[in-house]
This record gives C-alpha cells, sequence and structure tokens, in this order.
C-alpha cells in the first residue's frame, strides 16, 4: 500500500530535496559556468552567475595549446582496454564458481576481495621499479595492465552476483534437452547475462576512466590520460580557470552520462553485493 | 549434476583469474618485504646493502610518520562521520514523496562520477581561492573574512572535498537500503501511535545499521589511501600538515627517492588496510552465505 501524502509533505519534501540536491551538484554546474567565460570573467570578484559573455574559445584553446584528444584518446584506449582485458578473465571464472561451485568457491571469492583491499601504496616501490626497468613507465600498455588487474576483483565479483541469479531450472532444462556447454552457453546464458555483463562493464570503465593513482604515478604525457593532463593545471596559480574548467567538463562529461545510467549497479557493485 | 569433466572445465576457466591475482598480490608484496630490508636509494644506485629492521625503525620513529598517521586518522574519521550524518538525512529526505525525485537523484549522485583531479582543482580554485573563489565572495557578502583555506586550515579543505566526492555514495547506499525497508513495518508503527522519531530510532535505524557498516568499511578503504586530492592541492604541506600515509610513502619512493624506508612504509600501510578488510570481508562472507 501506498504511503500516504499529504500535499504540504510533499512540498515541503521537494522543495528540501531539490534544495540540497541543487546545492551539491553546484560546483559542477559552476565549473560548467566557467568554462564559458573568459579568464578575466572567471576570475572576477563578484562572480557573475549567467549574465557574462558567453565564449567557447575556451574548448578551441584547450585542443590548440595541449592537445586535448590526446589524452582524452589515452583515456578511452585506457579504460577501455583494461575493462575489456578483465572481463575477458572475469567472465570464465565467475561462471565456473557460480555454476560449478566447490566448497573453496566461497574462500575464492573472499580471497579475491581481498586483493582489492591492498593499498596500492603497498606495492608503488616495486611496480615502480618494475615498470623502470621494462620500459614500461608512461606507457599505455603499463597501465591498461595495472588497472586491469586493480579492478579484476570488482569484475568477477559482480559478474558473479548476476550470474547466480540465473534460474538453474533453465540450465537443467537445456541440458536435458542435449545442449553442450558451449550450445548451453552461447543460447542460454549469454542472452540472460547480458544486463549484467553490460553495468558490470559500465562501472568499471567509470572506475579506470577516474582512476588517479596508478595514472598520477606511472604516466607524465605520452600516456597520460585525462586525470593526469587535468592534474597538470595544479601548477600555476589561478590564472587558467577557464581552461581548466573547459577541460574538466569535457573530462567529466561522458562518464557522467555513463554514471547516471548505472547508478543502480553502482551500488551493488561497489559493495559487493552487500547492498542491493 | 557435475561430471568429472565439467568439474575440470570449471577449474581450468577459474586458473587464469586467480593465477593473475595470485601473482599481483604475491609478487610486488614480496618484493615490497624484500626492500624494506635493504639500504637502497636510486640516488645511489649499487648500493643496496641489508640492514634487517632498520627502516622500520627509522619509518616508525620519523615524526613524520606520527604527523602523517594523525592526518590519515583525522581525514577518514571526518569524512566518515560527516558522510553518515549528512547522508542519513539526505538519504531520509530523499525517501519521501519527492516530486522529480530521479533528477534529484542524478544531481546527489554526480560528484561521485567526477575525477578526483577535476573535484580537488576546481575546489581549490573556482569555489576555495582566498581572493577570487566563491566562497570568499559569500563571506564577503556577510561581512565576514574570508578564509584562506588551503594556508589557515589546509586539512579541513582536503577533508571538505573528499567528503563532497563521497557523499553521494554514502546517500545512494542508505537510501537504496531504505527503500528495501518493509513499509508496512513502518505503517503498523504510525497507526499504533508511534512518533516519526521513534519510528526513526526504533525501526529505520536499526534496518540502517548494515548498510551503514558497508558504507564505513569500504569509504574507509579507500579514504587511507586518498592521493589524487593532495597532490593536485597541497602537495602535502604547508610542512606536513596534510601529508597522509599515503603522500608519504609517495615522496619518499619518488621524490626522495628512499626505497628502503618508502618500503617499510607500504608494508605498515598494508598492515592497517588489512584490519580493516578483516571485518569487511567477514561481513560480505555472512552475506554469501544468506
Amino acid at each position: 500500500m501506498a504511503r500516504m501524502a499529504t500535499t504540504r509533505r510533499v512540498v515541503v519534501s521537494t522543495i528540501g530535496a531539490w534544495f540540497f540536491g541543487f546545492l551539491i551538484f553546484f560546483p559542477i554546474l559552476w565549473m560548467v559556468l566557467a568554462s564559458f567565460k573568459t579568464e578575466l570573467e572567471a576570475f572576477a570578484v563578484p562572480p557573475s552567475f549567467l549574465l557574462f559573455h558567453w565564449t567557447t574559445e575556451n574548448y578551441a584553446t584547450v585542443q590548440e595549446r595541449s592537445d586535448y584528444f590526446h589524452h582524452a584518446m589515452n583515456s578511452i584506449i585506457i579504460a577501455g582496454g583494461s575493462t575489456l582485458i578483465a572481463l575477458l578473465i572475469a567472465i570464465p571464472a565467475a561462471w565456473s564458481m557460480a555454476f560449478s561451485p566447490t566448497k573453496r568457491t566461497k574462500d575464492i571469492l573472499l580471497w579475491m576481495l581481498s586483493t582489492k583491499m591492498m593499498p596500492p601504496v603497498g606495492v608503488l616501490v616495486p611496480i615502480y621499479l618494475i615498470y623502470k626497468s621494462f620500459g614500461l613507465l608512461d606507457s599505455r600498455i603499463g597501465l591498461v595492465f595495472i588497472l586491469c588487474l586493480g579492478n579484476l576483483p570488482i569484475v568477477i565479483w559482480m559478474l558473479f552476483t548476476y550470474f547466480k541469479e540465473i534460474p538453474r531450472d533453465i540450465l537443467e532444462a537445456a541440458r536435458m534437452d542435449g545442449a553442450t556447454i558451449g550450445r548451453e552457453l552461447v543460447y542460454v546464458l549469454t542472452p540472460m547475462a547480458i544486463p549484467g555483463l553490460a553495468s558490470t562493464l559500465l562501472l568499471n570503465l567509470i572506475l579506470a576512466w577516474n582512476e588517479a593513482f596508478w595514472t598520477l604515478n606511472l604516466s607524465t604525457s605520452n600516456a597520460a590520460p585525462l586525470t593526469t593532463f587535468i592534474a597538470s593545471y595544479s601548477s600555476p596559480e589561478g590564472l587558467f580557470w577557464a581552461k581548466l574548467s573547459a577541460a574538466s567538463t569535457l573530462a567529466i562529461a561522458p562518464i557522467l552520462v555513463l554514471g547516471w545510467f548505472s547508478q543502480k549497479q553502482l551500488v551493488r557493485g561497489l559493495t559487493f553485493g552487500a547492498v542491493k | 549434476m557435475a561430471t568429472r569433466q565439467t568439474q575440470f572445465l570449471a577449474r581450468s576457466l577459474l586458473t587464469p583469474a586467480v593465477g593473475l591475482l595470485f601473482i599481483w598480490m604475491i609478487v610486488p608484496l614480496a618484493l615490497t618485504i624484500y626492500f624494506s630490508t635493504l639500504h637502497y636509494s636510486l640516488l645511489d644506485p649499487g648500493s643496496e646493502s641489508f640492514v634487517g629492521l632498520e627502516n622500520f625503525r627509522y619509518f616508525l620513529t620519523d615524526p613524520a610518520f606520527l604527523a602523517s598517521l594523525q592526518n590519515t586518522l583525522v581525514l577518514v574519521g571526518s569524512v566518515l562521520a560527516l558522510t553518515i550524518l549528512l547522508g542519513i538525512p539526505l538519504a531520509l529526505l530523499m525517501d519521501q514523496p519527492v516530486i522529480g525525485r530521479n533528477f534529484v537523484r542524478l544531481m546527489v549522485i554526480a560528484p561521485f562520477f567526477v575525477m578526483p583531479t577535476v573535484s580537488a582543482l576546481v575546489w581549490k580554485n573556482l569555489l576555495m581561492h582566498p581572493v577570487s573563489g566563491l566562497f570568499a565572495w559569500l563571506a564577503s557578502l556577510f561581512g565576514l573574512t574570508p578564509i584562506d583555506w588551503f594556508n589557515d586550515v589546509p586539512l579541513l579543505a582536503v577533508i571538505l572535498i573528499v567528503t563532497w566526492q563521497w557523499l553521494p555514495f554514502a546517500t545512494l547506499i542508505l537510501l537504496t537500503a531504505l527503500q528495501s525497508l518493509d513499509e508496512e513495518q513502518k505503517e503498523a508503527a504510525e497507526m499504533d501511535g508511534a512518533s516519526a522519531v521513534s519510528t526513526f530510532i526504533y525501526i529505520t535505524l536499526p534496518h540502517l545499521a548494515r548498510p551503514i557498516t558497508v558504507v564505513i568499511l569500504i569509504e574507509t578503504i579507500f579514504l587511507l589511501t586518498v592521493f589524487a586530492e593532495i597532490f593536485v592541492t597541497t602537495g602535502g604541506g604547508p610542512g606536513l600538515q596534510t601529508t597522509n600515509i599515503a603522500f608519504l610513502i609517495y615522496s619518499q619512493a619518488l621524490i626522495q627517492f628512499d626505497v628502503g624506508s618508502a618500503s617499510a612504509g607500504g608494508l605498515v600501510a598494508v598492515v592497517i588496510a588489512n584490519v580493516v578488510a578483516f571485518f569487511l570481508v567477514r561481513i560480505v562472507g555472512r552475506n554469501l552465505e544468506a
């Protein structure tokens, strides 16, 4: 039964929720506005909220001066590559644990989870030295590799919880009908697993896109994704706010859209299925 | 029914993932342990020598370690407290009949998707700049002296930025949990004449106990290693005021090139994280059985 909602209650909670929602969102909005200002207006006191001279020149300048697309491409390759490889490794593993569990499955899952608990800074030194001696510093392949391993436990966990929900009876039925494991995988499991796969893919893309420990420490220019690129704006004091805002807006826009689509799965993925 | 053949198949499907994660966990960790017993400076290659526990003695008695441990605890504790104390009322509010709730949800969750370097720099410059920042302008509207955030209260500034990033996470999880709360139970309580406050204390809060625990543990794991926000705003300063353990280890490794004591510090960080991980794994493990 739906809760009785008096008009007054609806009005009060609506105003409250919109107010606080807007407050939380405001820094992002303010950044987007700044990206359309001139540098002078972005820095001006008192600030102008909407009545400024709107310009898109910052976006052009960011591309011209600092080759924005090079870094965006790095982000796409690093986030996309690490996600795809992680999925390729995780799908068979999660499938096997969900459908042919053994006594040790639970231990293996928890052990995988515990590898995610290791603070990256604990292994920064050896990874840095290994990368240095193999010439992997500032290389995309090096970052693909490390982000893939870093997110692998989350990917396996998410897939496992989704695969677990596929009803067993369907598999039994397919087996009765004489389907081989290969056919079972292609015709029965895959169609049912696609929603879970899609949300896992999405969440992992977001995590990899925003990862800012390994990318900052292991890349400088050639392989630098957007996280490192934006960090390069930290040195000059003040003068480049509009350009910083334009570069930042471009860097977060695609992921914000993806994130909004995947917010339900986000809870599940980030809590390892502990909250659904 | 598992035949021997499917068992074999299942195992071979699992092996690559287990093997990779095993190598990923064991090799760097073993190297960290090994390096931590060496005198090893990248500035002075070839001079590596075994020094036993000397690096640990050096790292643990370094005043910078105590300062950074304290900063880490203050940072983690404050952000946890703020995200939960603000997250609960926010989630309760969003659980009310709100017109356009989906849109409000989008606004609230947005900061979580902003990459750390962007949120840190936007806050540092556009909002917290002592002259041209929005906060300075707001303060002057009320006739107050603007705060020079990164000089006067640098750690608080970092705490606010990180809180803004993690508040959506806490709110979203608490909201998800609230929405799974049985409406009938609440209605029954209301019909029995329970006040809103006692409904909250006796029904809602116990229901939120588990999600709150999960939020605390997961946030702790990420907050213990906050790095990018400090890297782009303060560089650990002024002095050591915003140096946390993660940043201290980074600066010993890649600024001072002291591999030995950075490795010792890395192990200390691993131990601290493991204490938290132990509890999280237990909670998640209990959930697996249900």
